[in-house]
């Protein structure tokens, strides 16, 4: 594992109280894998990577938890060194996080000189080669970011994260926003250069169909927890915590038959006052007067090199009959909480 | 179609029109608590209104009146005492008078001049950028022509073909200070005008008119209070270097006159300081105040939205 | 059924800022947003517009509600010419046809609660006050916020981005229009929020017998609402037909491309290569002949001499390509 979390805990202080972010979120990366980040906007995906990058907002502080890379345990005041050279960020509206006073060349350049000591010329070949990498053209480097498209603007925010060599690459939602064929063409982009780096990386998106074209594995989040993980093929294949197949029913898919989209009724929780016990209760249909007194745990097996499919459900070993009947419509559209299957 | 109207619908409770511009002057009056520049400002400007309203009760005596001494004698170039607090001028004036009703003028001035700007300033600039083309270049290059006009000389040259007349020199200012609001105005609107709800209010079939008012105009509104701001500090700097300049209307009481006095009666030399330092101080004080008051209101001009 | 909305040879050129050099050489250089595009919308159809970004899409949309308006070529609605609406006319068509928008938090004045939002049409429409809350309940129950009490006192950032696109649905739906643009009415919200929006928008549609027209860059999405779709490719339409015939069996090159980007939410379908490289070209000099020639795997001679006639190739589809591909 290049990168594990461990019991993660952000909170956010503001007016309206403690916002409990991220609540007790642990994952793995392993080496060389491609690992996505899903859930609905607000669940805490883009708070758990600038947690890890270290790069929280003002008023965010790490609560609990442990961040381990490489083996060893990182946090705000050791992360700064390993910025850039070993793991690097592209942070999500990447649109603007370029400078619009500076060429496009100019910023990636400044990179490579300031945090790489580079030479000069050395680090214009180098942005050239990065430029090549997510394929710009290297005469597109003396453009300012006002004059990229959407798209190009996301592969000069990944030449740039990428110029340090990393070894470990966190995106967050790179390709939202994009059309899908530039979406598309980005995201093969990553993947060539995963395998030709041999890089790791995190994928954070709350689009599934995102996650299975390109990712390795799949940690769902709900309310700040992590509610699901394991292998890609499993967990979107074989879902077994409540909310991944609702996510999945939510989901259009332009092969398949089915001419319905299923939405899951209500929104996620307030963090600042999340319900107890297991917080998808007000939405399940699957749930149990014992769900909103009990938090489900999830399960930390490891299985090989990856993870092990497991699921923070107190009725995760049902999950097989659940799921037949979380395929029927009907099942979303029972908006009583408590009710049975 | 929409359903025919139920009885026992939740009747809404009626709301007036023209609400939306509310909650901005809610937000306005409120800016000064959070600021304490704007409210050092405000409280500058309210003090000098009273001193302004009340300045008969004040300073009972009449400004431009010769006094005498008991003996008898034109009571001239007398230091501060009991009955004249700030002592008297080369003529036997009272000056403590001249600076208490100097107020009246000067916020006359400052006000006048601040009204005309803010409104030439804002409608210009509403219509330069919501209606673009031939307007906004015409309009444009007016205000390019207006800019490169020197300050001073201008306002000079032109009190000097109407008259030194204070309202003279308060339409000089405004002819001056306009293009400035009217240009930021006109680049704000010109992004407003872009923006998806305006775009949804013409789809709905709003006219310009309204589009122009009600979606476009309370966003800028603050805009022209900033500029209103800065241009009472300029009118009350220019109207007191024309008198100082000996180009104003010598029967005015104001300021301005007042330095102008006690330059040429030499009371500089006299080390008269009562004469001419209080004027300075009110006329810087006035001044900083609206720079003060003005920074404060660009800071609410841009209403970050709450929550999200 | 008789066309409601007709799209005749229609251009739209915007001029761009010129270089220093184009000014030398009096150059007047254009985006050609839209270069001849023809096509008609039946009564109560629901047509998909679909295309990578800047291809016109939105253009496009807003030269059928009459934003802006057509270099040349006309656009008609219900037989009348846009172009030559003025007046008690105009106001009518403004009555008849609304817009939803990509962002719904940019769709409504952050300074107007949302009654004052909703309420907007009518007061534009001159529908006197006291109707005002009757529509307005109405236009909420037709979105499922049924509980209007908690929403008409708020302001826009206090709702959720779907909530928000709910009451911009409200608010085109409170004139009872006959015709509905939505450029991309859920790209900016998150999923579990989409599909609501979409089976709304669905049902919406049915109910009140809208002709609407849907614009997207997602062909998956599109299925969901569309019978009919339009590919547009820098400007022009390069495929028109049945969008389940469009998505199973794309005739033109750039629609399979299309297809084949729309990304799947199993791992297990097969990852087919996206058949075409590189980014749209520069819509201010477009390539000569068929437009899509650059990156078009099939092109050949001809296509850089001659521009594809859309022709028809079955009943209601027609393809804009020099293959032979019926
Ligand atoms: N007001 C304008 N002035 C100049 N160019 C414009 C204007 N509006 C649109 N364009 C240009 O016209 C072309 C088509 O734009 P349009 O907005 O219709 O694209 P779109 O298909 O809706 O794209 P997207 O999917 O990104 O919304 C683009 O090249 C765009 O830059
Ligand atoms: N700077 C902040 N101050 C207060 N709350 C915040 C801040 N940033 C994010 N949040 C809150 O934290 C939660 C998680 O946000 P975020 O990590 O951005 O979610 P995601 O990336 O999954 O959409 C949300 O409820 C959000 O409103
Ligand atoms: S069944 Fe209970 S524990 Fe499982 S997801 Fe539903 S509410 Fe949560
Ligand atoms: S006309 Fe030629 S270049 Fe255009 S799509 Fe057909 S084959 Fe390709
Ligand atoms: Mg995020
Ligand atoms: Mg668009």
């Amino acid at each position: 594992m290049i990168l594990e979390v461990d019991g993660l805990q952000i909170h956010y202080g503001t007016a309206g109280g403690t916002v409990r972010a991220v609540d007790g979120a642990s994952f793995a990366v392993p080496e060389g894998r491609i690992v996505g980040l899903v859930g609905e906007s607000g669940c805490g995906k883009t708070t758990a990577v600038r947690a890890i990058m270290g790069v929280l907002a003002e008023n965010g502080r790490r609560a609990g938890g442990r961040v381990v890379f490489k083996g060893k345990p990182i946090d705000e005041t050791n992360t700064r060194p390993l910025l850039w050279r070993d793991i690097a960020y592209v942070p999500q509206s990447a649109m603007s996080s370029l400078d619009p006073v500076y060429t496009v060349g100019a910023q990636i350049v400044e990179v490579l000189t300031k945090r790489g000591r580079h030479g000069k010329t050395a680090a214009r070949a180098r942005a050239a080669e990065l430029f090549d990498l997510v394929g710009l053209s290297e005469n597109r480097l003396r453009d300012y970011p006002h004059q990229f498209s959407g798209g190009m603007r996301q592969r000069a925010a990944i030449a740039m994260a990428l110029a340090l060599e990393p070894s470990l690459l966190l995106a967050d939602e790179p390709v939202t926003a994009l059309d899908v064929i530039v979406q598309r063409q980005i995201l093969d982009t990553l993947r060539a250069l995963q395998q030709r780096l041999k890089l790791s990386m995190v994928l954070v998106t709350h689009d599934i169909s995102v996650v299975a074209y390109l990712c390795d594995e799949v940690v769902v989040m709900y309310a700040g927890q992590v509610i699901e993980s394991g292998p890609v093929r499993e967990v979107l294949g074989r879902p077994r915590h409540p909310y991944t197949m609702g996510l999945r029913n939510a989901f259009p898919d332009l092969m398949s038959d089915a001419l319905e989209l299923v939405p899951i009724a209500g929104s996620p929780p307030d963090l600042a006052d999340p319900p107890p016990g297991c917080r998808f209760t007000p939405r399940c249909p699957f749930a149990l007067a014992a769900c909103s007194t009990r938090p489900a745990a999830i399960g930390s097996d490891r299985a090989g090199a990856g993870n092990a499919h497991v699921s923070a459900c107190l009725r995760d070993g049902e999950a097989d009959h659940l799921r037949t009947f979380a395929l029927d419509p009907v099942t979303w559209q029972r908006s009583s909480a408590y009710a049975t299957s | 179609m929409v359903d025919a109207p139920e009885t026992g619908v939740i009747a809404a409770p009626r709301r007036g029109r023209g609400q939306s511009i509310l909650p901005v002057l809610r937000r306005m009056a409120a800016m000064p608590l959070k600021d304490p520049f704007a409210f050092a400002g405000l409280t500058i400007y309210v003090l000098f209104a009273l001193v302004a309203l009340l300045a008969d009760q004040l300073a009972p005596v009449d400004p431009l009146e010769i006094l005498f001494t008991k003996a008898g004698k034109v009571a001239a170039n007398l230091g501060p005492s009991g009955e004249f607090p700030l002592g008297t001028t080369n003529l036997g004036r009272d000056i403590y008078a001249q600076l208490v009703h100097g107020t009246r003028s000067a916020l006359a001035v400052g006000l006048s001049a601040a009204i005309i700007v803010a409104t030439v300033g804002t409608v210009v600039g509403l219509v330069a950028g919501y209606f673009g083309g031939t307007t906004d270049a015409v309009l444009m290059r007016i205000a390019d022509m207006a800019l490169s006009l020197p300050f001073l000389p201008f306002v000079i040259v032109l009190t000097g073909f109407l008259g030194a007349d204070t309202s003279n020199i308060v339409l000089a200012v405004a002819l001056l200070l306009w293009p400035n609001s009217a240009r930021v105005i006109r680049s704000q609107v010109l992004s407003l005008r872009e923006r998806a709800y305006v775009e949804a209010a013409r789809v709905t079939g709003a006219s310009h008119a309204r589009i122009l008012f009600v979606h476009i105009a309370p966003n800028i509104l603050p805009l022209s209070f900033v500029y209103a701001a800065i241009a009472i500090g300029w009118a009350i700097i220019t109207e007191a270097s024309v008198n100082f300049l000996g180009f104003g209307d010598p029967t005015s009481v104001s300021w301005g006159m007042m330095l102008q006095d006690a330059f040429t009666s030499q009371a500089l030399s006299r080390g008269q300081y009562a004469w001419f330092v209080p004027p300075g101080i009110c006329i810087i004080l006035v001044v900083v105040a609206g720079f003060f008051i003005s920074r404060g209101y660009e800071e609410v001009f841009m209403p970050r939205l709450r929550g999200r | 059924m008789a066309a409601l909305v007709s799209v005749r040879d229609v251009v739209k050129h915007f001029p761009v800022s010129r270089s220093l050099g184009e000014v030398v050489r009096r150059a007047r250089p254009v985006v050609r947003a839209l270069d001849g595009v023809s096509f008609e919308v039946g009564a109560g159809d629901a047509v998909a517009i679909v295309g990578e970004s800047g291809c016109g899409k939105t253009t496009l949309g807003r030269l059928m509600l009459k934003l802006v308006e057509p270099t040349t070529g006309s656009i008609s609605f219900d037989g009348a010419a846009l172009g030559g609406l003025k007046g008690p006319a105009l106001r009518e068509f403004r009555r008849q046809a609304q817009l939803v928008f990509q962002n719904p938090f940019d769709a409504l004045n952050p300074r107007f609660t949302i009654y004052r939002a909703v309420a907007e049409p009518l007061v534009n429409a001159g529908i006197a006050e006291a109707e005002h809350a009757d529509r307005i309940a109405a236009a909420f129950r037709r979105v499922h916020l049924p509980d209007l009490d908690r929403y008409l006192d708020k302001y826009p950032h206090q709702l959720s981005g779907g909530q928000l696109q709910r009451v911009v649905l409200a608010r085109a739906l409170v004139l009872a229009p006959r015709f509905l643009v939505a450029d991309e009415p859920v790209s900016m919200l998150d999923v579990s929020v989409r599909a609501g929006i979409l089976a709304l928008m669905r049902e919406v549609r049915d109910a009140m017998g809208l002709t609407a027209i849907y614009i997207s860059h997602d062909l998956a999405l599109v299925r969901y609402l569309c019978d009919r779709t339009l590919v547009m490719y820098l400007g022009t339409i390069v495929e028109d037909g049945p969008t389940e015939e469009i998505v199973r069996r794309p005739r033109h090159p750039y629609s399979r491309a299309l297809v084949a980007a729309v990304p799947v939410p199993d791992p297990d379908q097969s990852r087919q290569p996206l058949p075409i490289k590189g980014n749209v070209p520069d819509a201010r000099e477009p390539p000569s002949g068929c437009r899509f020639r650059d990156r078009c795997p099939h092109a050949f001679a001809r296509c850089a001499d001659e521009p594809p006639p859309l022709r028809a190739i079955a009943d209601g589809h027609r393809v804009a390509c020099h293959l032979e591909i019926a």
